[in-house]
């Protein structure tokens, strides 16, 4: 059983965060949930990126979704937008492969290579 | 799709393309009918009787990036393997309600799934979208209603990560003390 005074404090420590970083522009994670990134496992992946974010704290981090994007061979897929980074997209992204998109690029600011599909400014 | 949950993502994917603020999730298991119906119903901005015609037709699609659309037809094969229909009832400025039925024993069900997990997804990327679910069986329902939590809490931030998994627990295991349900414009519309 979950309680409402749990969500309270859950709420109250996210909007201290929020303060802190009031003004500082958000890191985006962008996950496709069309059709084909949802058959593919899109919805794992958003499970993983918000229990990852979750467990390391992270604030200022922002996710979303987008729709079909016109390359369903490559779902799931992830974006990941830093202000003033090219935004990265990533193909074939599993929960596991979300997990260290979110702590290796993310945290640690060093793209992971070997997954990503496309880069633009 | 492996599981009804994931047809349900789908058709919240669509809702949330038709500019909808409020969504009611219903599922229903009636043992005695042998019956599993989901009913998703938006106030988007719904569609023209000439589009609503021809959403099971995987060649019709609004979207731009490729020319099949696929989420519909998808969904009426599941439900037409297990025994049952797909249903969309839809008129511009109305918003769009998608019931599909299923046999509730029949083999070849697909598995309900996780439908927190679908629930969730969708509020995360979407916080600011009102979600109304209810699932009824025999003996029991569960239901989580943001917007009658929001009435009592103000407002919550569900795109917050650990928000977010709060609410897939108490989804899952059952909130103590549920605010009222709000029987909302998008339900009792034509009824």
């Amino acid at each position: 059983m979950k309680s409402l005074e749990e969500l309270e404090r859950i709420r109250k420590r996210a909007q201290e965060a929020m303060r802190i970083r009031e003004g500082e522009q958000p890191v985006k994670i962008v996950v496709a949930m069309g059709t084909c990134g949802i058959a593919a496992g899109a919805r794992e992946v958003m499970t993983a990126v918000l229990e990852e974010l979750a467990g390391r704290s992270l604030t200022g981090v922002t996710v979303t979704q987008t729709g079909c994007i016109g390359l369903c061979e490559q779902e799931p897929m992830l974006t990941v937008e830093k202000p003033g980074r090219p935004a990265v997209t990533y193909g074939q992204v599993s929960g596991d492969r979300a997990r260290r998109i979110v702590a290796q690029h993310v945290v640690n600011d060093v793209v992971v290579g070997e997954w990503v599909v496309a880069a633009r400014r | 799709m492996k599981e009804i949950a994931l047809h349900v993502l789908d058709l919240l994917q669509n809702s949330v393309e038709a500019g909808a603020s409020r969504v009611s999730i219903d599922i229903t298991e009636d043992a005695a009918m042998d019956r599993l119906v989901v009913e998703v119903r938006d106030d988007g901005r719904g569609m023209q009787p000439c589009v609503r015609d021809r959403v099971f037709d995987p060649f019709v699609t609004t979207r731009r990036t490729r020319r099949v659309g696929l989420g519909l037809p998808l969904l009426a094969a599941a439900a037409r393997q297990a025994g049952g229909e797909v249903k969309v009832e839809s008129s511009p400025g109305r918003g769009t309600t998608v019931t599909a039925s299923f046999g509730l024993t029949h083999l070849d069900r697909a598995p309900l799934g996780d439908m927190a997990a679908t629930l969730i997804a969708v509020l995360a990327a979407n916080p600011q979208l009102k979600l109304n679910y209810r699932y009824r069986r025999d003996g029991g329902e569960t239901s989580f209603d943001t917007e009658a939590i929001e009435r009592r809490m103000g407002s919550v931030p569900w795109g917050e990560p650990r928000v977010a998994l709060w609410a897939r627990d108490a989804i899952r295991f059952g909130l103590a003390e549920p605010p009222e349900p709000i029987p909302g414009p998008a339900r009792d519309k034509g009824r």
